[in-house]
């Protein structure tokens, strides 16, 4: 009988196993804004996943040694003016959008609020709006991983379904016609939301990618599906499993210390 | 002290969530003569002293890059009004 994972313990990579400190070595910052509310499980998703979590704060002026960054969930500035408008322009931000745009192309993670970060910052097409419904929804959402070949999807396969909880109100992607069909025909739609559209996002899109594939963006919250007994399955046993978010952390760490396939 | 005032609508083709809530909770007021809402935004920036071009520019600047996201949202209107 394999035994549960210890609260906290790398799970993806036993600390023992040959590469795990390899992937130890991989750090990959989480940025923190005021009224940032996921960057906690974000952290523990990377150390999960066998890395190294490194907090970065919204108004530092250097993003460090950092191999990678994840832009969590929350509501940066309470959302005032527009969903992620003013944490755009905080002082990190121009140091990731120069680091994202960059020859080194550092892999970048929007999820839910920090999704919509990337978009304000254009590091990302289009915009989020309010949910069709105009009610805030929280759900286990299934999603179809269109393209296995970004940073943050190498470790899926394309056609994979994958179940992470979704939980957001302003989050009804849209894009004018030419941008969406723009994103289809690069297969720049990453992740698209399987048998339910929870906010009226055009083409069912759930995330999206920059040209190069190291910056991706989503509304679902893969950092809350990491965890044997605390995920999608547990709650309602609609399918998939707990863990089905932690091939986004798999993907970049393995990416970082050149295993990717 | 004079006032530039901006304001920002959402474009014309984006279907406004807001403003659909908005139409449909009208008609239980008794209020049904209107077909359609669209909900904005106006700010008002306040400037200490005379609304020089240079400040106006600004006021433009400002509008179009933190104040609407050009994707969703168009300035619809940038004027002086004296306090």
């Amino acid at each position: 009988m394999t035994e549960l994972p210890l609260i906290g313990e790398a799970i993806a990579v036993a600390a023992d196993a040959p590469g795990a400190r390899r992937l130890a070595g991989a750090r990959i910052g989480v940025v923190t804004f005021p009224g940032t509310l996921d960057d906690r499980d974000a952290a523990r998703a990377v150390r999960l996943a066998g890395g190294t979590a490194v907090p970065l704060w919204h108004a530092d002026t250097t993003l460090g040694d950092v191999d990678a960054v994840v832009i969590p969930g929350g509501f940066s500035y309470g959302d005032y003016l527009r969903a992620g408008a003013i944490a755009r322009f905080a002082p990190l931000m121009s140091k990731i959008i120069d680091a994202a745009n960059s020859d080194a192309k550092l892999p970048v993670l929007g999820i839910c609020n920090g999704f919509q970060i990337l978009t304000e910052s254009h590091l990302l097409p289009g915009s989020m709006i309010k949910n069709d419904h105009l009610k805030f929804m929280c759900r286990d959402q299934v999603l179809r991983v269109e393209n296995s070949n970004t940073a943050w999807t190498l470790d899926y396969e394309a056609g994979q379904e994958i179940t992470v909880p979704l939980k957001n109100q302003d989050g009804q992607y849209i894009a004018d016609e030419k941008v969406l069909d723009a994103l289809e025909a690069e297969g720049r739609v990453v992740f698209r939301y399987v048998g339910f559209n929870p906010n009226g996002s055009r083409r069912d899109i759930a995330g999206i990618s920059n040209a190069a594939g190291n910056v991706v963006g989503l509304m679902p919250h893969p950092e809350h599906a990491v965890e044997v007994g605390f995920g999608p399955e547990s709650l309602d046993g609609i399918g998939g499993s707990d863990t089905d978010g932690l091939g986004f952390f798999t993907s970049v760490l393995n990416k970082i210390v050149g295993g990717n396939k | 002290m004079p006032r530039i005032v901006v304001d920002v609508m959402p474009k014309p083709e984006i279907l406004d969530p807001q403003g659909k809530a908005i139409v449909g909770a009208l008609p239980r007021l008794g209020f049904t003569s209107f077909s359609s809402v669209r909900q904005g935004k106006r700010f008002e920036l306040t400037v200490e002293g005379e609304v020089t071009d240079a400040i106006l520019a600004q006021a433009r600047e400002a509008a179009e890059t933190l104040l609407s996201n050009p994707v969703i949202e168009d300035v619809v209107n940038v004027e002086v009004v004296e306090a």
